[in-house]
């Protein structure tokens, strides 16, 4: 059969993520360090897996009702005001998700029309671009720049839109540079967007793992609300990535076009997922604080044993994520990190897999113990002083 | 500066450059701290934890309990001393509770231990009766789980 005449063509046209191959070379190899994990190394809290074990011996197996359990929604409702003066009614305006990830899917395609411009910038997690295209959009890249702190600009960003501009992903903190936007810098973005219908989507993922000052949502901001989707989860605050559980706030009137996709494409969230959930929201504060705290030691560590051995790095304000500017080393990326598995012993992610101009720069996850850190480091250090 | 003893209590092998980077300071700053809490008595040792299970060591653990009568002036501090001044004793603690002091130690062999309590520790004068509890498996010490390494089993997705 000729699966490609059979085959979807928007789905042929999507580009496979350009870094599974690499990733492939490395299961032939042993003695390898790997620093290329984007989770979280802690276990989820026993508290909250508890709640989850009584929920199914309780007998909760069944589905929950489309956008997630009333107790969930009402917590996330609470925690987003208590976290981030975030106002969202648990009825109308709060989906629970299969992770982050669907909450982005759903906020394109109940907003992108056929032939929609959605602003991405870049570097950033890899899946906006390819959902945007299955949705019918057309990605638009917009590259930050090191001298920006890989933060978007209120010019780069008034020069991107045009009239078909219908979205703009807002991918702070971020995944891979950990670069955050402040309040006064979220205003400038604001003040560009208000008065026209170009909408938010606002990937808070990260949002509990800041450093040093506490996340702002451009939703909070005067006139915003009404134009952002804000997408998160409970997978990197509370250790939670294999529960896969999201969720979405927007306006009732966007909900509503989300729900009825989530409702047909997913039918509800993991049941027993929602229970962990809730008993996260409720008594996990503490626990987001010890890791948090435990991340920062790591973030300093790793970016301070890189510039020790005169790798430049752009200090990273949240996420898990060292972003080291490797360009000195005169290779493009890929080469680079290639002959660092073969050569060094350790892996890091090519910057180029957050988009081309990730050019010249690496990933390096602080999702691991400092013990692991530093033997990778002895390593890398080893590496670039036979370099030069 | 609890952050440091903190960090201190969990690897005792974090250099000082480490510990400096980890929580921004400087390194004379680290060196100088912990001298002042091993001069202070605050640091007051360092150790390896070690599965004793997973060597050829022979040994076995007890948890005995005590009770004792205290001498009138002299409290619980000199019968504690009497007792933990044996190298057999490990662990010493003044409980609240049905009883006063928990002894932990390490024999080659239950008899040994048994020969333990009976000549050294049932015979002190204050000592009312012990009740010897053996150890038959050791699950979690200092917030660490005993049993099979740990194996990094994340995805590699991002």
């Amino acid at each position: 059969m000729d699966y490609e005449k059979i085959l979807s063509r928007t789905a042929q046209e999507i580009k496979p993520s350009g870094i599974r191959k690499f990733f492939d070379l490395i299961g032939s190899m042993n003695d390898v360090i790997a620093l290329t994990v984007g989770q979280p190394d802690f276990v989820t809290p026993w508290h909250i897996r508890v709640s989850a074990i009584e929920s199914l011996e309780r007998g909760n197996t069944y589905y929950t009702s489309n956008s997630g359990t009333p107790e969930l929604r009402a917590e996330i409702s609470s925690y987003m005001k208590r976290r981030f003066d975030l106002s969202y009614d648990p009825a109308s305006e709060i989906i629970v998700t299969v992770g982050g990830s669907e909450a982005i899917d759903l906020a394109m395609r109940a907003l992108v029309n056929p032939g929609d411009e959605v602003i991405v910038p870049q570097p950033s997690f890899v899946c906006y671009g390819p959902i945007a295209s299955l949705a019918g959009g057309v990605p638009i890249v917009l590259e930050t720049k090191e001298e920006d702190c890989f933060k978007l600009t209120p010019a780069a960003l008034k020069a991107a839109l045009t009239p078909k501009t219908k979205l703009l992903v807002l991918p702070y903190p971020n995944n891979p540079t950990g670069a955050i936007l402040t309040g006064e810098e979220l205003e400038g973005i604001a003040e560009v967007l208000r008065g026209t219908d170009v909408m938010v989507l606002s990937d808070e993922i990260y949002a509990e793992l800041t450093y040093g000052r506490d996340h702002v949502s451009i939703a909070s901001l005067p006139g915003m609300r009404e134009r952002t989707v804000v997408a998160s989860g409970f997978s990197k605050s509370y250790a939670m990535t294999g529960w896969r559980l999201g969720y979405t706030l927007a306006p009732a009137e966007v909900t509503k076009q989300m729900l009825k996709i989530h409702q047909y494409a997913i039918m509800c969230a993991p049941t027993a997922s929602q229970f962990a959930a809730v008993e996260a929201m409720k008594n996990g504060d503490a626990d987001i604080e010890m890791m948090r705290a435990e991340y920062n030691r790591r973030r300093r560590y790793l970016v301070g044993g890189l510039r020790g051995m005169g790798i430049e790095c752009f200090q990273p304000e949240g996420a898990f994520y060292a972003w080291p500017n490797i360009s000195k080393f005169g290779m493009p990326s890929e080469a680079f990190c290639q002959k660092l598995l073969y050569e060094g012993g350790v892996v890091i992610v090519p910057g180029t897999a957050f988009g081309e101009c990730g050019e010249g720069f690496a990933r390096i996850s602080y999702a691991y113990s400092v013990e692991h850190i530093a033997k990778a480091l002895d390593r890398i250090e080893k590496f670039i002083s036979k370099l030069s | 500066m609890n952050e440091l003893l903190k960090l201190l209590e969990n690897d005792a092998r974090l250099t000082p450059e480490a510990l400096a980077m980890m929580l921004d300071k400087e390194v004379g700053d680290i060196r100088t701290m912990i001298d002042e809490y091993e001069r202070d008595g605050v640091i007051v040792g360092y150790h390896t934890m070690i599965d004793w299970d997973k060597t050829d060591r022979e040994y076995v653990t007890a948890m005995i309990e005590i009770k004792i009568t205290p001498q009138r002036g002299r409290g619980y501090d000199h019968i504690a001393q009497k007792i933990y001044n044996y190298p057999e004793v490990e662990t010493l603690y003044l409980m609240s509770g049905g009883f006063d002091l928990a002894v932990f130690i390490k024999g080659r062999t239950m008899r040994e231990v048994a020969y333990f309590v009976a000549q050294k520790l049932a015979t002190l004068e204050d000592v009312v009766s012990t009740a010897t509890h053996f150890v038959l498996r050791k699950y979690k010490d200092n917030n660490v789980v005993y049993g099979a390494a740990p194996v990094d089993e994340r995805g590699n997705e991002f």
